[in-house]
């Protein structure tokens, strides 16, 4: 056992780190929250270069991988350097269409992967394991959009705003559930622990010391399709500027057998929590150094404020939080790599706690900027955004929590 | 990056499961806080060393295996799988022996090491003082010189299971250094706890059992050859081993990842299905013991490739104290009312397992080094904040 990065996976860590300090990328992710993607594209391209993009790409596609190590280390730098783009979406892609080639339905991968690996041709999703937006749908070549349902409706025409009166009053729930959105009526029944994203089973449990029983998906289960969208709706404003969400308007339906959809959506919603974890550790570590940088040189009461206890105690929970969650998202790589059965607890494992962590990293951060660290100018604000942002993404923290637990099932 | 086992690394694990399954008592034995608990756990690390398993790290010639850092997880994973009674050796094996590996002469390895490994000497530590906590560089108890050796002065407190331990370790004043700080001139010094001149006086934890002492020490004669390291320079050879008490050897993963599924299991068999809140807790306690599982594989990993550890022990030890309680106040809750029940309650679930474990893991942030102490020490020497005001 050798539980840490080679020598070979951190010098490409480094030179990622360097290409990306030195490329001026936050001033790529502000044009690039403005809808001008030129700077940003730039940068796309050099990471298609270095390889990045085809990290989660079999070598059959033009890609090097699935490389799920060498990606932990890349993406944390992207969360590091807040990369702006569909860098989630792209592996997780790659791991739809990669899935579909394996049993054997190989056209989608030929047709886009090898354009993907070279950065000439972007793409981005939605699952049912996500939410309804894809992101950067404007600035994609291919918007994949799996859905469950008999008719390809978003929710099968349940689908709503919460708190829009009509469809969130009629749902009756405000809850999210894994693999419906908010308010999304057609999965009231499920339960935090019992959803498992993307592969239509159930768990039930009963008390009185009851082991949980999976089961398969009720026969009424609503099949899962993957489209093309043929457009989409207007950007709708992250609280990350640089995360520009639309609703994909549907397209063509891609004509695949619906389990093989079914088995690569599933695959594809663990990539993407995967890989926003470890993007979401960047964005953590980024938190972190630039607040003990400002900390250490700005002086109050005639001391750096890094001297107060106070201040010393936020960022040693921080780090310590950060190098315990590293470990996990280390982890799941490993069992994707092995394709491991327990891969998709492992990766839930990653995704909570690398959320969790940058999250608190930005409270933190912006607890001891104080003012300057709320205002958009000020780069911090890259961070802080996107740290909310990766949350809730492809799941909420409690969702993938609840799916970890399955390591422990005997 | 993986983590596959070499075939001899399974052979031991499985070695170590299959002489756990034949060796581990059914009935476990009384709580080591007890004079009658502490006895049966003597003989249990008797057990333990007939065939070699108290100190698996250690070199063979002092009664160990000779394993690594990577097998001595495996073997702590198996160990509290199996359920395992708790080490009352702990303090010895795992505080006194690296000091004694590092600074020790070969004498006093091969005096101290095998009794140790075996049960029949059980350490103390002799650390804190009435006014020297956290700030333990400030304190008082001296070593006055004698021919021949040293006497000791003074009074050591807070010292765990001093009351039924046969002999204690810790620092003394030994050289007066005005305007030196405060951690130069002291000494390292060994002695029995029932020499002339000690007192032991035992304390009451929170539950009322007699964990600790105090230690009074009146012209305590330690002779040359019970010093450790060079006399004046004991705080360099105490903290060169504070390591080992904050960080993986003195809280194992494997302690954790058992405990944490004994609480899943605990949840599936009693919880409410619906309560998403519960399950949240239990998730995330859950998580974090397979984080630290595999932190303690990365560490092994960094350590075997030539690296060193530094402060990082400071934020093990915040992360397993912080764990611990989580681990056990979720227990508690999901006992409902039988949470209440002390250990030694006759209703007491689990053998009081659960209750005697939250009583334990409160004084998890306090020792080695509170809890405050080790966020200054990761501010400082982790993140390089400059120091200030404690």
């Amino acid at each position: 056992m050798r539980f840490l990065p080679d020598a070979e996976q951190n010098a490409f860590a480094h030179s990622l780190d360097r290409m990306l300090a030195a490329a001026g990328t936050p001033g790529a992710v502000r044009a690039w929250a403005r809808g001008e993607h030129g700077p940003g594209l730039a940068l796309w391209r050099r990471l298609a270069e270095a390889g990045v993009l085809g990290l989660a790409v079999p070598e059959a596609y033009g890609g090097v991988g699935p490389l799920p190590v060498e990606l932990a280390v890349a993406y944390e730098r992207l969360g590091r350097h807040a990369v702006p783009g569909p860098v989630v979406e792209t592996a997780a892609v790659a791991a739809l269409l990669s899935h579909l080639a394996a049993a054997g339905e190989p056209g989608p991968a030929e047709e886009w992967l090898p354009g993907v690996c070279a950065g000439g041709t972007r793409v981005t999703l939605t699952l049912p394991a996500g939410g309804p937006y894809a992101l950067d749908a404007d600035v994609c070549d291919g918007v994949f959009v799996v859905r469950e349902g008999m008719t390809g409706e978003e929710g099968d025409g349940a689908a709503g705003v919460p708190g829009d009166g009509a469809s969130g009053a009629a749902s009756g729930t405000g809850r999210t559930h894994l693999g419906g959105a908010p308010g999304d009526g057609a999965r009231t029944e499920g339960t935090h622990a019992g959803v498992r994203p993307g592969d239509g089973t159930r768990m039930d449990r009963t008390r009185a010391g009851a082991a949980p029983v999976r089961e398969r998906a009720p026969l009424a289960a609503p099949p899962v399709r993957l489209f093309l969208a043929g457009g989409h709706g207007p950007v709708q404003s992250s609280v990350d500027p640089a995360r520009r969400l639309a609703r994909p308007v549907l397209g063509e339906e891609v004509p695949l057998p619906e389990s093989a959809v079914r088995a690569a959506a599933a695959h594809a919603a663990g990539w993407a929590a995967f890989a926003c974890a470890a993007q979401a550790l960047g964005v953590g570590s980024a938190l972190l150094e630039r607040t003990v940088a400002y900390v250490r040189t700005r002086t109050q009461f005639g001391s750096p404020v890094g001297a107060f206890q106070a201040v010393k105690h936020r960022l040693a929970d921080t780090r310590t939080a950060l190098e315990f969650a590293r470990p996990l998202v280390h982890g799941a790589a490993v069992a994707l790599a092995a394709g491991a059965p327990g891969a998709a607890a492992e990766v839930a494992a990653a995704k909570a706690t690398a959320c969790d962590v940058a999250y608190a990293a930005a409270r933190t951060a912006l607890q001891l900027h104080g003012a300057i660290g709320y205002t958009a100018e000020y780069d911090l604000s890259l961070w802080i955004g996107k740290a909310r942002a990766l949350r809730s993404a492809w799941g909420s923290p409690a969702d993938f929590r609840a799916l970890a637990l399955h390591l422990f099932f005997e | 990056m993986d983590l596959d086992l070499t075939p001899e690394q399974e052979d031991f694990r499985a070695e170590a499961r299959a002489w756990l399954a034949a060796h581990v008592p059914e009935v476990p034995p009384r709580s080591l806080e007890t004079r009658e608990g502490f006895a049966e756990h003597r003989a249990w690390e008797r057990t333990l060393a007939a065939d070699r398993w108290s100190a698996v790290t250690w070199p063979e010639e002092y009664g160990g295996r000779g394993r690594s850092l990577l097998e001595w997880l495996l073997f702590e994973e198996e160990y509290h799988a199996a359920g395992a009674p708790a080490r009352v050796s702990q303090n010895g094996v795992c505080l006194l022996a690296p000091a004694l590996f590092a600074h020790g002469t070969e004498e006093q390895r091969a005096r101290l090491l095998p009794p140790m490994a075996s049960g029949a000497t059980v350490w103390a530590q002799a650390w804190s003082e009435p006014e020297a906590g956290s700030d333990l560089a400030s304190l008082r108890s001296v070593a006055v010189r004698e021919r021949g050796g040293w006497l000791l002065r003074g009074q050591k407190t807070w010292s765990s299971r001093a009351a039924f331990a046969d002999r204690a370790f810790g620092l003394f004043r030994s050289h007066a250094d005005p305007g030196r700080p405060p951690h130069h001139g002291l000494t390292y010094a060994m002695f029995p706890l029932d020499a002339p001149g000690v007192t032991v006086r035992p304390l009451g934890r929170l539950d009322g059992r007699p964990a600790f002492a105090e230690i009074f020490l009146d012209d305590v004669f330690v002779p040359d050859a019970d010093v450790l390291g060079e006399p004046g320079r004991g705080w360099r050879v105490a903290m060169s081993t504070a390591g080992d008490e904050r960080g993986l050897t003195l809280r194992s993963p494997g302690r954790f990842l058992a405990a944490a599924r004994r609480l899943v299991a605990l949840w599936r068999a009693t919880a409410d299905p619906d309560d998403t809140a519960l399950c949240d807790r239990v998730a995330d306690v859950a998580v974090r013991a397979r984080a630290y599982q595999l932190y303690g594989y990365g560490v092994a990993a960094r350590l075997e490739a030539g690296g060193t550890l530094g402060s990082e022990p400071s934020m093990s030890k915040l992360f397993w104290s912080e764990l611990d309680l989580a681990l056990h106040g979720t227990a508690l809750d999901l006992l409902g009312p039988y949470g209440e029940l002390a250990g030694t309650a006759a209703d007491a679930p689990e053998g009081g397992r659960w209750a005697d474990g939250y009583t334990f893991a409160l004084a998890g942030p306090l020792y080695a080094g509170t809890n405050e102490i080790q966020r200054d020490i990761v501010a400082e020497r982790v993140l390089g904040l400059p120091r200030g005001m404690r």
